[in-house]
């Protein structure tokens, strides 16, 4: 009987310190016929565990096509992640997963991409990123607009100077609080939309970050006219089953683990910022 | 869960004394038989070998915040209105083990599902509003996409004896959410208490097999009559109500109302509510290490949208004020069920109002938030 409480044994095969609290694992199913299986969209998560430590959920973000292997980037935030931090290759953990609904792919097949994120890396929306610009072709211009409080909260900075000099992609960034060796703006990711120029009928925006952040750009965004349907973001909630079931995540009448955690805004638009939700 | 349902049948007819062939065809066929006792002076679900440990002319006198089991002389054994557990924790365990895992000598993690061990189970007296209950646990535990194995296990082992109401507590408002005083479905065995024994009926092929044994008479008009008396009363009694689906969808347009403070300053925040409610399926897990640390487990635990730690997200609480929780949990219960499983969360068995130790009444507090929305109040 499947069981999706139940976790599988995974090895790590790579680990990247990214940033002084940032790391990547690469995983891999110790049960090949488990490994085989797994397939997910950009935008899911796992529930990972450490023996005698806990679980706790994060976002999947390698590419789906590439099979033996899948990503999670993971910032020191508790007592499980602290944990994870700490683990070598040969080392293993236990998945369950994947869970949730991902980003629109499909429908941004064809459309300008505006990716906006906010914080520290947000890694629900590099995936996306790094799926787009494998794809470049079945893409419109891809967007990046990043804003950060520092500037060394910054992860994969070099990444974003690569993917600005790739053509029909659009990087800016901006921080709060910028050093001397800040290229780009000082201030606020959402005062970065408003330097787009948007084709409003071929284009699709994706958010990912602080809720404050999102609602803010959500207003921008609207301001310029996208139609409601075509912004998209990624939202958190306290979760434990990941399958809907234990009740934690909800927010009005949709399970975030379940229905999202990436809703159009529309789905969320009545509950989103409104205080006890 | 669903039942196989069969054409319905007139119901034949037993005498009060002979009540004990039931229980003993199904101790016959393997079941253990759970019906409703006195224990803690409350009506609870106890293992039951002989009819005499049912609670012959017990009647709960309930009210917000009030439970009282009084006796009156009378040897109806079914004429109180539910203790404060419907079937709820017989399937979904207040807490069990998801999971194990152990280090074994090589180095390795062997991670292993660990059921519970179940035997076919028989509940002897259960309510229509229960019953209903479970068809909701059911369309959230045993989703398509992801059944859980452990309700999944106990689910397939019931066997269930429904039982039509004949009277009403005060704090009973089913007919209003449509889900009682009669049974509706989902029983295997339909049964009805008269003023001089009882109407038997099969609900599932199971059940009627077995009814089919105890070559009952067909029931007389005059007991069909009786039995339609007695859910009569059970429904003329009721005065507590709650207002139709549509309506309660727009408590989600109430959310700054004034009534949810007062509630607020009231409310203990103890959870009572959704401990009892038949329907509250909210669980915590909690992963725990053995001492030795070779070894460890996942569990889980009833939890509730009043404990401080529902909607914690490590660093804030998206509902850290009391006022906030029983928003929550009522908006969802009536409102956010609709779209989640097409229907109120909500099947009028008011248990919440009689458990709440400050009296806190739902069906208020929706005329209150909805005032001048109640078209047929």
């Amino acid at each position: 009987m499947l069981d999706a409480h139940l976790p599988h044994s995974a090895v790590i095969d790579r680990r990247v310190q990214e940033s002084p609290g940032i790391f990547s694992l690469r995983l891999q199913y110790v049960d090949t016929n488990v490994q085989d299986v797994f397939e997910f969209q950009p935008g899911q998560f796992n529930m990972l565990s450490l023996f005698g430590v806990g679980e706790v959920p994060i976002s999947i973000v390698s590419d789906p096509d590439d099979s033996h292997f899948f990503d999670h980037t993971i910032r020191v935030a508790g007592r499980v992640t602290e944990a994870l931090s700490r683990l070598q290759p040969g080392d293993r953990v236990g998945i369950r997963g994947p869970f949730g609904r991902g980003w629109p792919m499909a429908q941004a097949e064809g459309q300008d991409v505006v990716v906006v994120t906010g914080g520290l890396g947000c890694a629900p929306l590099v995936s996306v990123i790094r799926y787009l610009l494998r794809r470049r072709d079945r893409f419109g211009d891809i967007h990046i607009l990043q804003g950060v409080k520092n500037e060394d909260d910054l992860i994969w900075r070099r990444q974003y100077e690569l993917w600005s000099r790739e053509q029909g992609v659009n990087v800016q960034l901006a921080a709060d609080m910028p050093g001397k060796e800040w290229p780009w703006q000082q201030g606020l990711v959402t005062e970065l939309i408003n330097t787009l120029d948007l084709n409003l009928e071929k284009t699709i925006s994706m958010l990912c970050g602080p809720e404050l952040m999102m609602l803010a750009a959500i207003a921008q965004l609207r301001d310029l006219k996208l139609d409601d349907q075509r912004i998209w973001l990624s939202m958190e909630r306290n979760m434990q089953c990941g399958f809907g079931q234990c009740g934690h995540c909800q927010v009005g009448p949709k399970f975030v683990c379940k229905d999202g955690p990436v809703f159009c805004y529309s789905e969320v638009a009545d509950f989103l910022g409104a205080k006890g939700f | 869960m669903p039942t196989q349902h069969i054409a319905p049948r007139r119901p034949g007819f037993m005498e009060r004394e002979r009540l004990q062939d039931l229980l003993d065809a199904l101790r016959l066929l393997g079941y253990r038989t759970l019906g409703p006792v006195v224990d803690e002076d409350t009506i609870q679900w106890r293992e039951v070998d002989a009819i005499d440990a049912l609670p012959a002319g017990v009647q709960a006198r309930q009210g917000a915040g009030e439970y009282r089991l009084e006796v009156q002389p009378d040897d109806r054994l079914f004429a109180w209105n539910h203790g404060p557990q419907a079937i709820k924790p017989l399937l979904f365990s207040a807490e069990e083990r998801l999971w194990r895992e152990r280090l074994m000598v090589d180095g390795q993690i062997e991670i292993k599902q660990t059921l519970p061990e179940v035997e076919p189970t028989a509940i002897f007296g259960v309510r229509a509003c229960d019953l209903a209950a479970l068809a909701l646990q059911d369309r959230h535990f045993l989703s398509p996409q992801h059944p859980d194995p452990h309700y999944k296990i106990r689910r397939e082992a019931l066997f269930l004896i429904g039982i039509d109401c004949a009277f009403s507590a005060a704090t009973c408002f089913c007919t209003s959410t449509g889900d009682g005083p009669s049974l509706g479905e989902g029983f295997d065995i339909g049964m009805a208490e008269l003023d001089n024994g009882y109407l038997f009926w099969g609900g599932s092929a199971k059940g009627s097999e077995i009814i089919d044994r105890l070559s009952l008479k067909p029931a007389t008009e005059a007991q069909l009559n009786n039995m339609i008396q007695g859910t009569d009363r059970a429904a003329a009694q009721q005065h507590r109500f709650l207002p139709g689906e549509t309506e309660l969808k727009q408590l989600y347009e109430k959310l700054n109302h004034e009534h949810w403070d007062e509630i607020g300053e009231r409310c203990l925040s103890c959870g009572n509510c959704t401990a009892v409610c038949p329907t509250c399926f909210c669980y915590s897990t909690g992963y725990q290490r053995t001492l030795d640390g070779r070894s460890a487990e996942m569990k889980r635990q009833w939890d509730s949208c009043f404990s401080p730690t529902h909607s914690s997200m490590g660093h804030f609480m998206v509902r850290g004020e009391t006022t906030l929780r029983y928003r929550q949990w009522l908006t969802h219960k009536l409102a956010g069920w609709q779209e989640q499983f097409g229907r109120s969360g909500c099947v009028g068995c008011g248990r919440c109002i009689t458990w709440c130790p400050v009296g806190i009444d739902l069906t208020q507090a929706v005329a209150a938030l909805l005032d001048g929305g109640l078209a047929d109040a």
